[in-house]
């Protein structure tokens, strides 16, 4: 009759207190991903607006270019500034919608 | 492609068209039904205030683009575009990509942190008396300097259109707004900035299609036929608005962050049932944003090409008839009069919105938070906040006619300043670092809101283009650059000068909330 005998460790990985543990250790690291995440992103639409718009304070007639008749560099890279707002965005939003989701899903549904 | 109408200004603006009137009173009547709907449903402050988190990500997308996309951008960015070509694309590019930023650093805490506005995140661990009190500054001082731009900005263009009087235009704005605030509360204003995206998304796009018509659906035969229109201007090489790099930085800094500081948009996040729904909800609404500052791009040059330049000038000296003008040349009267309903629609929606968030402050914030401390019956809340919307309803009436005839333009950009340096920070600092403290938030929020407001006043944007003084004290015509990196200076300093151990336990608790909202342990 080895059930319920006090203090037998049939298994140690499921104490409370270590998965209390492995609960923390599991969000610190979703956290901190998703934190990173956020702030890599964050700075690159930062280096694309105001790598544009420096362009634009220093460097007039080259964004003046033309790069066919009736589309100048600068124009095109201004709808380039938007697009990639859009990029930054759809990455992020994938990632959280498959990965971060998930695991804070079954981080929730842990006791 | 022949350029149509280049003579005489013969236009129908200004004489109130059967028309016109026939789309604001479909709008009016729709409007008014949606918060007589709403009214009925709306009976508690989770209601009132968020529409009890009953509104969906792709609705609340449309509705945060609904917010944001202001008469202001809609009819200056097309007269910018339309009288100096490349330069609009300076604010259109600026006013987007502050969204990213929402979702990536703001959207889900603030969430999974508040309950109402960006204040209860703000004061979750600290102290609330003080914290909010600040809080309530900054978006008090955001939404009033908001407001008298986009009152005086309908009662001008409401004249210009609809040839009615300044005064009785900024009243009726006043109080068909205050109808929707008051009684539907923010499921009304939702509805109403849904409807109005859509009408403006569609109005923009229909004209930009019969811009483009003519030009092969191709916009680059449009940039061409506005290049040899006016050869002597190079209309696709940036101009004048950007001379001095710093003052470019700094007002791209203040319309970035701005956008993520601004009260009436973080509000709209308490709307929708989870932090994934917030999530969604800019996703669509960057996706919005971007199309419409893209079709306001083509509208300017199509206004240029069809319009011409001293058509759309002697009108209105800044442009901003340039996209009604294109209308009635493309569409006529009818067309024009379907343009003019929605951006009285759109200024209607915005001035809603703002009046809503200045409500919240005034009432969930300053009166129930700090003044009742908290302990305060449902329906007596919702009462103040109701009182609190007639209250900012009359003095955004009042201020519009006191500033009746001024130059307002800079108002939004001190709006955009403030809510980057008085908000902005504090809100990031109380998310992210777990040192920060009351003492740290109050004077990082006290600084924004009062140094931004000192220096625009010094700036060249008051005192040479309105005082018409020599120069000016301050160099630059935003302060951005100088008040959001001292703000979050002043915000750390003044944390580590003041240790507030409670908060710095609470801390904990916030790291869970962020990811896993209200609903857990």
């Amino acid at each position: 009759m080895p059930e319920d005998s006090p203090g037998a460790p049939n298994s140690p990985n499921h104490t409370p207190e270590v998965a209390m543990e492995d609960r923390k250790e599991t969000l610190r690291k979703i956290s901190s991903e998703r934190w990173r995440i956020a702030i890599i992103l964050s700075v690159c639409m930062l280096v694309i607006y105001f790598g544009f718009i420096l362009l634009i304070a220093f460097d007039k007639p080259l964004m003046g270019s033309l790069i066919t008749d009736g589309l100048s560099l600068g124009i095109l890279l201004g709808a380039l500034v938007i697009l990639s707002a859009w990029v930054l965005t759809t990455v992020y939003v994938r990632w959280a919608n498959r990965v971060y989701d998930e695991k804070i899903a079954q981080l929730r549904s842990k006791p | 492609m022949n350029p149509v109408q280049t003579s005489a200004p013969a236009t129908a603006l200004g004489n109130v068209s059967t028309e016109a009137i026939v789309f604001f009173f479909v709008f009016i009547a729709i409007s008014l039904g949606i918060t007589y709907w709403a009214a009925r449903r709306t009976k508690s402050t989770v209601q009132y205030y968020a529409a009890g988190h009953g509104i969906t990500g792709f609705q609340n997308g449309l509705a945060l683009s609904g917010d944001y996309m202001s008469a202001a951008s809609f009819l200056g960015i097309a007269g910018l575009v339309s009288l100096s070509g490349f330069d609009g694309l300076i604010y259109s590019t600026g006013w987007l990509v502050g969204w990213p930023l929402i979702v990536f650093l703001i959207a889900e805490p603030l969430r999974n942190l508040g309950k109402y506005t960006f204040a209860d995140v703000v004061a979750f661990r600290l102290r609330a008396t003080p914290a909010r009190i600040a809080a309530a500054i900054g978006t008090l001082a955001t939404v009033s300097l908001y407001l008298i731009a986009q009152m005086v900005g309908a009662g001008n263009l409401i004249k210009l259109m609809f040839g009615l009087p300044y005064e009785v235009a900024v009243v009726i704005v006043g109080c068909v707004m205050l109808l929707y605030v008051l009684f539907g509360g923010m499921l009304a204003t939702t509805w109403v900035q849904i409807i109005k995206a859509v009408l403006l998304l569609g109005g923009a796009l229909i004209l930009a299609i019969m811009t483009l018509w003519s030009f092969g659906m191709n916009p680059i035969a449009l940039f061409q036929a506005a290049v040899h229109k006016y050869p002597a201007q190079n209309v696709l090489a940036p101009g004048k608005l950007v001379s001095n790099p710093w003052d470019a930085i700094s007002l791209g800094l203040a319309l970035m962050l701005g956008t993520a500081g601004l009260p009436h948009i973080l509000m709209r996040f308490y709307t929708v049932p989870d932090s994934k729904a917030a999530r969604t909800s800019v996703f669509y609404a960057t996706g919005f944003i971007g199309f419409f500052y893209l079709l306001t791009f083509i509208l300017g040059f199509g206004a240029m090409v069809h319009v011409g330049q001293s058509v759309i000038s002697s009108i209105d000296k800044g442009g901003n008839m340039a996209a009604p003008l294109l209308a009635e040349s493309l569409g006529g009267t009818a067309f024009l009069g379907f343009i003019a309903a929605v951006a009285f629609a759109t200024i209607l929606a915005v001035v809603a919105g703002l009046t809503l968030s200045g409500a919240a402050a005034l009432s969930h914030d300053l009166w129930v938070n700090v003044v009742r401390k908290g302990e305060v019956p449902e329906s007596e809340q919702l009462k103040v906040a109701r009182v609190a919307s007639v209250a900012l309803a009359i003095v955004a009436m009042i201020l519009g006619i006191a500033f009746k005839g001024q130059n307002v333009a800079y108002m939004v950009g001190l709006a955009f300043a403030i809510a980057a340096s008085a908000n902005f920070p504090a809100l990031i600092l109380s998310i992210f670092w777990k040192k920060f403290t009351t003492g740290g938030a109050l004077w990082s929020m006290l600084f924004g809101t009062i140094a931004t407001i000192v220096l625009i006043y010094f700036s060249p944007t008051v005192q040479v283009d309105i005082l018409k003084n020599a120069s000016a004290p301050f160099p630059l015509k935003n302060p951005g650059i100088v008040t959001i990196p001292l703000s979050f200076v002043i915000g750390i300093v003044a944390s580590l000068l003041t240790k507030e151990k409670s908060a710095e336990e609470k801390f904990a608790i916030v790291e869970e909330r962020v990811h896993f909202g209200a609903d857990t342990h």
